[in-house]
């Protein structure tokens, strides 16, 4: 048998409850809590925007027009009048390839996914596992591919191309994923709406489906090309690391590109090189934020509340 | 509550297939435009709606009411194989459309939603300007058409909405008030001149003003097309259609739920002097 | 209303047959799914690329003496290719990152999730994310120019750290990876829904037991997701080690002031040399990539499943 007063013990005291409501209780903990967590947010994200900062300040003197208009050179004694063209061209070059080449592909591979697949058949689940792994596979092992089977085995060498089509791998599970969403994000209502009017599959995909879906591929896009520029690691091992005074002037043309020319500059034992490298980061930062900014802009503007 | 003594009647119209309306807002029929016969959906192993068998007059308006889960959905969007886009879902039994069975090998979805649209649940038009909207249905299907101008005017006039649109074709169907987005997706489906419109709950998120413009929209259109209309509301079909469907919710011996239609009569009839007890329930508000 | 409106007489009935040949949906079906099946060729390409020289290495190095050594000296007149040198740089400079970016993306998630208003919300996402962006060269940039110059500098005792160090790298990586972790995290606390954080406040709770007792538990399963992908990367990141990590690989490094190679710090080193196609060197690139490839693959099957998992919960 259990007695009543177990549970009266516990209850608060009801006849000063009426004040004890209006007694702020101070928390001391919790205070500290909320303090801890604001905290890392500011650490985090306070030393990034110090760091960045300084770069900035560091680039400052390299901030003009020789960086777009003049080579980069390997003599110190030349520094002066250096810039990194070359780098800035090879890098346009490369990601106009990957444009041309990932985004069809990927937004191509997400409709099928989407929209066409069965996902109770294995081969279509796999297919998805596939890409979700490679989103997660190191950009270096991309390069790996690129040395062994495109730039040897396709004997496509280290050129412009071979570059484009590794860095398209590479960032190609970004769009497919981001468009993924996009397309899953249009209601089903408006596919039933069309199919109730006789159109086909691939007629509301494409007038319904696929305008509706643009902010979303456009947002997965920017970002995915912004990735690409970034990217150094795979281009190493494609033996991008020497410097290149010319612009690339086909797809079978040698190349340097951005980060790689900052990457060999780094590697230069010369402090000289530094404030170069820093100028080129600037650049380089310029560019990838911007492209960044934009894809999240166009996705919080554009992107339809259904 | 209810006068009428349901031993005393005489026993008509069960399931339908026998039924032979003898008007009352229209003169008799020809033969029916689409007839089902023991037609069952499933979901996967489940089977949603059980044995249906009815017939769907031309230029009449048919509605089938029911409580929530009874199948009536789900028939209607067998009727022009929508049920084709949900996975697993399968139909067994014949619906025919002018002796045709709609689930033979043969048959073409594509071809049967040209010629019996839909009207959905919640307005759904497309994020595109009302023009384009309404011109979307005949573009897609390749209609030959010598404007399209006047294409879109008469089937927003059809629709009971030209006036208050023709100034803004320009401007997205979004924009448009509910009841207005409703009869902007029934002029892009009778864009395509389609023979049968089916109609699934369309006035459910409507506001009373905006359902009675649709309701008389509809008797407007059964002068050209033959309306198939889900409802949850009886006095509606009591008001519009000229037959009901009346389907119930049947729990098996498996605890498993399955649609069934109960009775299929003129409307007149089912509503004054229903055939079976579980329809006199259900319309005199004693259905649980 | 006129009365021709109708196009479907009683012919239609047999109108309905697949007559009408859709060559467009069929050739579209046909192109969608050769897109989808380059990313499986990427796989495959991916494993080819691997699988060859990787068995050309291990029929001059025995596997044993690759799981086990604990020298790793291709480069050297005595060469030996024992790869835990490289697995031990890796793991501590992905311990260091991690002991950084948990604590802080964690914090940042939660204070977003449970305590920024919704405009300052609206502010913070989108730089997070765009900060997630920033190219890992630069990292490498100020890990060795910025941030190494300042340890050196406030180190209390005179044997300071290395001019490439793992500490410095792994700081660097942290940083790095704390967009990455506070914005899926973010994510998952955010699907937690709002009937459980309600039941929790009518029980008297206070904010801090609502967030630590309630929303983490509630979001775990995505928070592991965000810390392993945080590993995932930390693993196959190059470009910082490379710079600012160093290379020593003869030994097992285990103090994180002194500098030590990874495994992509090898490969991208060791590839940015001319190294003779066929030779060990080259194909020593491709073992050790072997088993990077081997292990973020298995990092990531964890992590797919447990984003899988919180989506099941509460979509």
């Amino acid at each position: 048998m259990s007695t009543p007063t177990t549970t009266t013990e516990t209850r608060p005291d009801s006849s000063a409850s009426g004040n004890a409501l209006t007694q702020r209780r101070s928390r001391p903990g919790e205070v500290a809590f909320r303090l801890a967590m604001q905290a890392c947010l500011l650490i985090a994200f306070g030393v990034l925007a110090a760091l960045l900062t300084w770069v900035l300040v560091k680039g400052w003197n390299r901030l003009d027009s020789r960086l777009w208009t003049e080579m980069p050179t390997g003599l110190v004694s030349r520094l002066d009048g250096a810039g990194v063209q070359s780098a800035l061209v090879g890098t346009l070059w490369i990601i106009s390839l990957v444009a041309l080449i990932c985004l069809p592909i990927g937004v191509l591979s997400a409709i099928y996914l989407e929209e066409y697949a069965d996902n109770t058949r294995w081969y279509n689940r796999l297919l998805e596992l596939n890409i979700q792994n490679l989103a997660g596979v190191p950009s270096i092992i991309f390069g790996i591919l690129g040395l062994g089977i495109i730039a040897r085995a396709l004997g496509l060498g280290f050129t412009v191309i071979t570059a484009a089509i590794v860095l398209s791998l590479l960032v190609l599970p970004v769009v497919i994923i981001a468009t993924r969403e996009a397309i899953r994000a249009v209601p089903q209502s408006i596919r039933h709406a069309s199919y109730a009017l006789g159109a086909t599959k691939w007629q509301t995909v494409s007038r319904q489906v696929l305008p509706s879906a643009v902010p979303g591929i456009a947002t997965g896009s920017i970002l995915a090309l912004s990735r690409a520029i970034g990217e150094a690691a795979p281009l190493i091992v494609l033996g991008a690391v020497t410097f290149i005074t010319f612009n690339p002037d086909g797809l079978d043309s040698g190349y340097t590109a951005l980060p790689i020319q900052i990457y060999t500059f780094i590697t230069r034992s010369q402090s000289e090189y530094t404030e170069l490298a820093a100028g080129a980061i600037v650049l380089l930062l310029a560019i990838v934020l911007a492209m960044n900014s934009i894809a999240i802009f166009v996705r919080n503007r554009f992107e339809k509340r259904w | 509550m209810n006068p009428t003594d349901t031993t005393n009647r005489p026993s008509v119209s069960i399931a339908g297939v026998g039924a032979q309306p003898t008007g009352t807002s229209k003169p008799d029929a020809a033969d029916p435009v689409m007839e089902l016969s023991g037609v069952s959906v499933f979901y996967g192993a489940y089977e949603a709606v059980r044995d249906t068998s009815m017939p769907i007059q031309e230029k009449q308006i048919t509605a089938m009411i029911g409580p929530s889960g009874c199948g009536k959905s789900t028939i209607l969007r067998s009727l022009n194989r929508m049920n084709d886009l949900i996975p697993g879902a399968r139909v067994s039994g014949a619906v025919t459309y002018h002796g045709q069975d709609l689930y033979a090998k043969d048959v073409d979805p594509i071809e049967v939603r040209r010629r019996i649209g839909m009207v959905f649940q919640k307005p759904n038009p497309f994020p595109k300007s009302i023009y384009d909207n309404v011109a979307y249905g005949p573009r897609v299907t390749g209609m030959k058409v010598s404007s399209m101008d006047d294409l879109v005017e008469k089937a927003l006039r059809d629709a009971a909405l030209w006036d208050e649109v023709k100034d803004k074709l320009k401007t997205s169907g979004l924009a448009l008030s509910g009841g207005q987005q409703q009869r902007l997706c029934i002029a892009r489906t009778i864009a395509v001149r389609p023979e049968i419109i089916l109609m699934d709950e369309p006035c459910s998120a409507l506001d009373p003003i905006a359902t009675a413009k649709i309701e008389d929209l509809m008797s407007e259109l059964s002068n050209d097309y033959t309306i198939v209309i889900v409802t949850h509301n009886m006095q509606q079909a009591a008001r519009v259609s000229h037959y009901t469907a009346f389907f119930t919710a049947e729990v098996d011996e498996r605890q498993e739920r399955h649609g069934r239609l109960v009775e299929f009569s003129q409307t007149g009839k089912l509503f004054t002097n229903p055939a079976d007890k579980r329809t006199e329930d259900y319309i005199t508000g004693r259905f649980g | 209303m006129s009365t021709s409106t109708s196009n479907a007489g009683s012919a239609a009935g047999s109108a309905l047959r697949r007559g009408r040949r859709r060559p467009v949906d069929s050739t579209v079906k046909v192109l969608l799914v050769a897109a989808a099946l380059v990313s499986v060729a990427t796989t495959i390409g991916i494993v080819i690329a691997l699988v060859q020289p990787t068995i050309g290495f291990f029929q001059q190095v025995s596997v044993v003496e690759f799981i086990t050594g604990t020298s790793w000296t291709p480069t050297f007149a005595q060469k030996a290719y024992g790869v835990l040198p490289l697995v031990a740089a890796t793991l501590t400079v992905t311990g260091v990152a991690l002991t950084i970016a948990v604590p802080l993306g964690l914090g940042s998630a939660i204070y977003l999730s449970e305590y920024a208003n919704p405009r300052t919300r609206k502010v913070l996402k989108p730089i997070i994310e765009l900060l997630a962006g920033v190219p890992t060269v630069v990292y490498g940039f100020v890990a060795l120019f910025a941030l190494n110059p300042l340890l050196q500098k406030w180190w209390p005792t005179d044997d300071g750290p290395a001019f490439q160090n793992l500490l410095i790298a792994g700081i660097a990586m942290g940083i790095m990876i704390v967009p990455t972790i506070a914005s899926i995290s973010e994510d998952s606390m955010a699907a937690v829904p709002r009937s459980l954080r309600e039941g929790a406040y009518a029980l008297a709770s206070t904010k801090m037991q609502v967030s630590t007792r309630v929303v983490v538990p509630a979001a775990m399963s995505g928070i592991v997701a965000a810390v392993v992908l945080g590993i995932s990367r930390a693993v196959g990141e190059t470009m910082i080690v490379t710079i600012a990590g160093g290379l020593t690989s003869d030994r097992i490094v285990l103090n994180p002031l002194e500098g030590a190679a990874t495994m992509t710090a090898f490969i991208a080193n060791i590839s940015s040399g001319d190294i003779p196609v066929g030779s060990l060197d080259y194909d020593s690139v491709f073992a050790v990539g072997a088993l990077l490839f081997l292990i973020t693959f298995a990092l990531n099957a964890v992590s797919i499943r447990m984003v899988r998992r919180f989506r099941e919960v509460y979509e």
